[in-house]
């Protein structure tokens, strides 16, 4: 067949196709009133007639304009949509924690890696305070050692408004996801990045814990760092725990290629990243609202924090066992 | 064939022509989102600004978001497209040339800072170079690439034109060729039409414009006019 009668017979039909191309990509706009009953047929029927163009060796605009019409229906008959709150709610009540289950090994992986070195360093720094400078300069140790000096420490909140709460949640948000985010993200470079983070947070953490007790400011200190603990700390260590994933599917592909195996793991990974942040909001939130205020008596926060960690471990550990798969 | 462009086969059995990206034309709608950030970063700060304290938190919060959601938020919700991409008539889409989704644009945005390293996207760039592809480290986790949407090319004007059957039988190499050069010689200015045409004159024995005819001639036969 001629490429003019294919054209005189079938032009009719790519030419409704991209109308009802056009009502898909722009619904909102006056013309788009082109029926899209018959698109997946008339889809079918755009790719035969390339398939046709091609084999027949016609005009390359001709097979050119069918190959655009025929990427554009790709695109919209292949598409998923859902329900974003629907599947928010789903992702919080089951499916976080079947992902923390299903990745058991990582997340365990990233807990050690960061609450061990948390603990050494915490005790090796209570019984010998100069361990702090290893992790610390001089002038920024003078500066915690103030900021949780419980003399300072009573006029500065009392004086914080809600206002500033704000400022702070703003800050906590902008700088505590941030880490979680770069703790995952540099584990592809074969994990090193994310055991890098998880050590040098922990070593820090545990380093500060320790000088401040070793100090006696503990009932400024723990009743500040508690509460929102059970969020952060848990959150980084699953972050470096899914950034480790990353990396272990860079360096061990197993059967799959190994940039088949990346995208898998990156694919496994990504639920726990939705549930750091998740956590990290959370923590931001404590952080700037509850664990800063004065008001509270140290006795509520304490035991308040003892029930956030317990709630954490239940809700990680147990979770909506039904979702799991 | 030029080598960026990759066949991908649908399930309906056919071949479709997909344009890859390069590095060259995705900086430069970086680039551009850079400035627009930059700009929106500045616009918000004056507008926060003004309400004091809890304006500096929800200033921090914005940075936040457009730090790691401006262009997760601008694929997802705008066809694969961030303004930069827009202006340079590119997209983000899966593998398999569907639409990206939340998890494959959080993946690739988030691996951003990897593709950073050491400085100024290097290992991005190096990735980039090592792969047919041109992707990224992002790209490769999240099963991502960046192609071209192309612009609907002007279609060509029928013409009423006598068809002249070829003197001898043509291949279709051949065929192509002539059918190519007369859907594209509006474009041309008339000497290069004939400049062109002039390359076949041993065969045709014919020069400049009559050669030129001459092939629109052929073409219009090739088509299935008589």
């Amino acid at each position: 067949m001629k490429q003019q009668l294919f054209e005189q017979q079938h032009g009719a039909a790519w030419e409704r196709f991209e109308r009802q191309l056009q009502a898909l990509e722009h619904p909102r706009r006056q013309d788009a009133t082109e029926s899209l009953a018959d698109f997946a047929s008339q889809y079918r029927l755009i790719c035969h007639l390339l398939a046709l163009a091609q084999e027949r060796h016609y005009s390359p605009y001709l097979i050119d304009h069918l190959n655009d019409l025929a990427l554009r229906g790709h695109q919209h008959f292949y598409q998923r949509k859902g329900h974003v709150l629907h599947n928010i709610v789903q992702f919080v009540v089951w499916g976080f924690p079947a992902a923390i289950r299903r990745e058991y090994r990582f997340v365990w992986l990233g807990v050690l890696l960061f609450f061990v070195p948390a603990f050494v360093m915490g005790t090796l720094t209570y019984f010998n305070p100069n361990m702090i400078y290893t992790v610390y300069p001089h002038e920024a140790v003078q500066q915690m050692v103030d900021m949780y000096d419980p003399a300072n420490n009573k006029e500065m909140s009392d004086e914080r408004g809600s206002s500033q709460d704000l400022q702070m949640f703003g800050f906590y948000i902008r700088n505590n996801v941030g880490i979680g985010f770069q703790t995952f993200a540099s584990g592809i470079l074969l994990g090193i990045g994310a055991v890098f983070h998880l050590l040098f947070n922990g070593l820090v953490i545990g380093a500060v814990a320790g000088y401040l007790t070793e100090l006696g400011h503990v009932e400024t200190f723990w009743p500040f760092v508690i509460g929102h603990g059970a969020f952060e700390l848990t959150a980084i260590a699953i972050a470096g725990g899914a950034g480790l994933k990353l990396g272990y599917g860079l360096l061990a592909p197993g059967r799959l290629t190994r940039k088949q195996s990346l995208i898998q793991s990156a694919r496994g990974a990504m639920p726990l990243v939705y549930g750091i942040f998740f956590f990290l909001i959370i923590a931001a939130f404590i952080e700037a609202f509850w664990s800063s205020s004065s008001v509270l008596p140290i006795t509520v926060k304490l035991v308040a924090g003892g029930l956030f960690w317990l709630l954490v471990i239940l809700y990680l550990s147990l979770g909506w066992r039904r979702g799991y798969r | 064939m030029l080598d960026t462009y990759r066949k991908l086969e649908t399930p309906e059995n056919i071949d479709l022509d997909i344009h890859v990206a390069g590095p060259l034309v995705r900086g430069q709608a970086f680039l551009v989102d850079s400035v627009l950030r930059m700009i929106i970063q500045m616009a918000a700060s004056y507008g926060f600004l003004v309400l004091g304290d809890t304006g500096i938190g929800l200033l921090l919060i914005f940075t936040f978001a457009l730090e790691w959601f401006y262009p997760v938020l601008f694929e997802v919700l705008n066809h694969g497209q961030t303004p930069g991409k827009r202006l340079m008539n590119i997209a983000v889409v899966n593998d398999d040339n569907t639409p990206v989704g939340w998890s494959a644009s959080i993946t690739r945005n988030f691996l951003r800072i990897v593709d950073f390293l050491p400085m100024n996207y290097m290992a991005g760039l190096v990735c980039m170079t090592a792969n047919k592809d041109f992707k990224r480290i992002g790209d490769l986790a999240a099963g991502t690439v960046v192609i071209y949407r192309e612009r609907p090319a002007v279609a060509p004007q029928p013409e009423s034109r006598a068809a002249t059957p070829p003197p001898v039988a043509l291949n279709v190499t051949e065929q192509r060729a002539i059918l190519a050069f007369a859907e594209r010689h509006t474009s041309l200015t008339s000497e290069r039409q004939q400049e062109l045409a002039n390359h076949l004159e041993p065969v045709l024995h014919r020069r400049d414009q009559q050669a030129v005819d001459y092939l629109l001639r052929l073409a219009q036969w090739l088509r299935g006019g008589r």
